[in-house]
């Protein structure tokens, strides 16, 4: 009775219009331990299949989720250093101007600031100029030296007689 | 795409993948390789991922694809691939080992069998698919697929038949 079953279904397998469920069947049935003498080759067909499904992929995926670097963003970055420079070039140029020269609003201030500047250059001016006076003393060396040319004179009279 | 929601979708097939490569391939590396280029290739596109209608299917026949480029590519012509997939049968039941045997007969037909009715025999038989969804991996029509299925079933009975009864009849 199954077995005729079986073999009808066998038929229809061999001309590859079983479905999907009645394939289940089959494999079912030749999962047994005992199948009929005639239909053993069947029953290697069958293990073969099912330990075939157990077969699993065991190697790693390397998954990669970090980009390769784009280099355009180096040119990018590159471009925007330089118009940064461009940018700021001028304005730093002016400021130091400002900071170098000064500028007074109210001129009593500049009045002040500039007295107090000149008074500080005389003071170093006067130091400077007080060193100069050891000078003073180098003259009266040159004056005592004078002597000698009396002595000269002197000697000058004895050798001429 | 996230690399979990990518391998939530790509976990459920990655053996079937594996299995049709080695089907083609043989050599259980290479079908890893394969298998490993084919999720790479995907996981590269992820961005197109939703716009596949069914993307175990495309996955199939990407696999079909570059297995078929793998065996004509210049590499395969001048060095044979190399299988080593050695049984590590410890069960020594006088059975088991008939089975296993009988098991290697199996595979070695189907290995002898054209390209298109081994891929039909491993995506009907194995995978277990629709014959519609076969023929859409395959790119084939309905009736091609039945009649391929229906040849490769019939010559392994028959050759498996041949072995059983040698030298008996």
């Amino acid at each position: 009775m199954v077995l005729n079953s079986i073999e009808k279904l066998l038929e229809k397998y061999e001309n590859g219009e079983t479905s999907l469920k009645e394939e289940q069947q089959l494999k079912n049935y030749f999962s047994q331990e005992t199948v009929e003498p005639h239909l053993e080759m069947y029953k290697t067909m069958f293990a073969y299949f099912s330990v075939n499904q157990q077969e699993q992929f065991t190697k790693d995926l390397p998954l990669k989720t970090k980009k390769v670097f784009n280099y355009k963003w180096i040119a990018v970055a590159a471009v925007t250093v330089l118009m940064l420079g461009f940018y700021l070039k001028t304005p730093v140029v002016s400021s130091y101007e400002e900071y170098a020269y000064g500028t007074y609003n109210n001129p009593e201030d500049a009045l002040n600031e500039v007295t107090n500047s000149l008074a500080m250059i005389s003071d170093h001016f006067n130091k400077g100029v007080s060193t100069v006076n050891y000078l003073d003393e180098v003259k009266k060396g040159t004056e005592t030296l004078g002597y000698l040319n009396e002595i000269e004179n002197t000697t000058s009279i004895i050798f001429k007689n | 795409m996230t690399q979990v929601e990518f391998l939530n979708i790509v976990m459920p097939f990655k053996d079937k993948v594996f299995r049709l490569a080695k089907r083609l391939l043989v050599s259980t590396e290479e079908a890893e390789d394969a298998t490993q280029e084919v999720l790479m290739k995907l996981w590269n596109n992820k961005a197109k991922i939703e716009e596949y209608k069914n993307v175990e299917a495309f996955s199939m026949t990407m696999t079909k694809n570059f297995c078929f480029d793998k065996l004509k590519s210049k590499q395969a012509q001048n060095l044979k691939i190399v299988h080593s997939n050695y049984e590590d049968g410890n069960t020594s039941l006088q059975k088991q080992l008939e089975l296993n045997d009988s098991v290697n007969w199996v595979s070695r037909i189907i290995e002898g069998l054209p390209e298109q009715q081994k891929l039909v025999i491993q995506l009907r038989d194995i995978e277990e698919y629709d014959l519609d969804e076969i023929a859409k991996m395959l790119d084939m029509n309905n009736t091609a697929v039945r009649v391929a299925l229906s040849r490769a079933r019939k010559t392994i009975r028959e050759k498996l038949t041949n072995t059983h009864n040698y030298g008996i009849k």
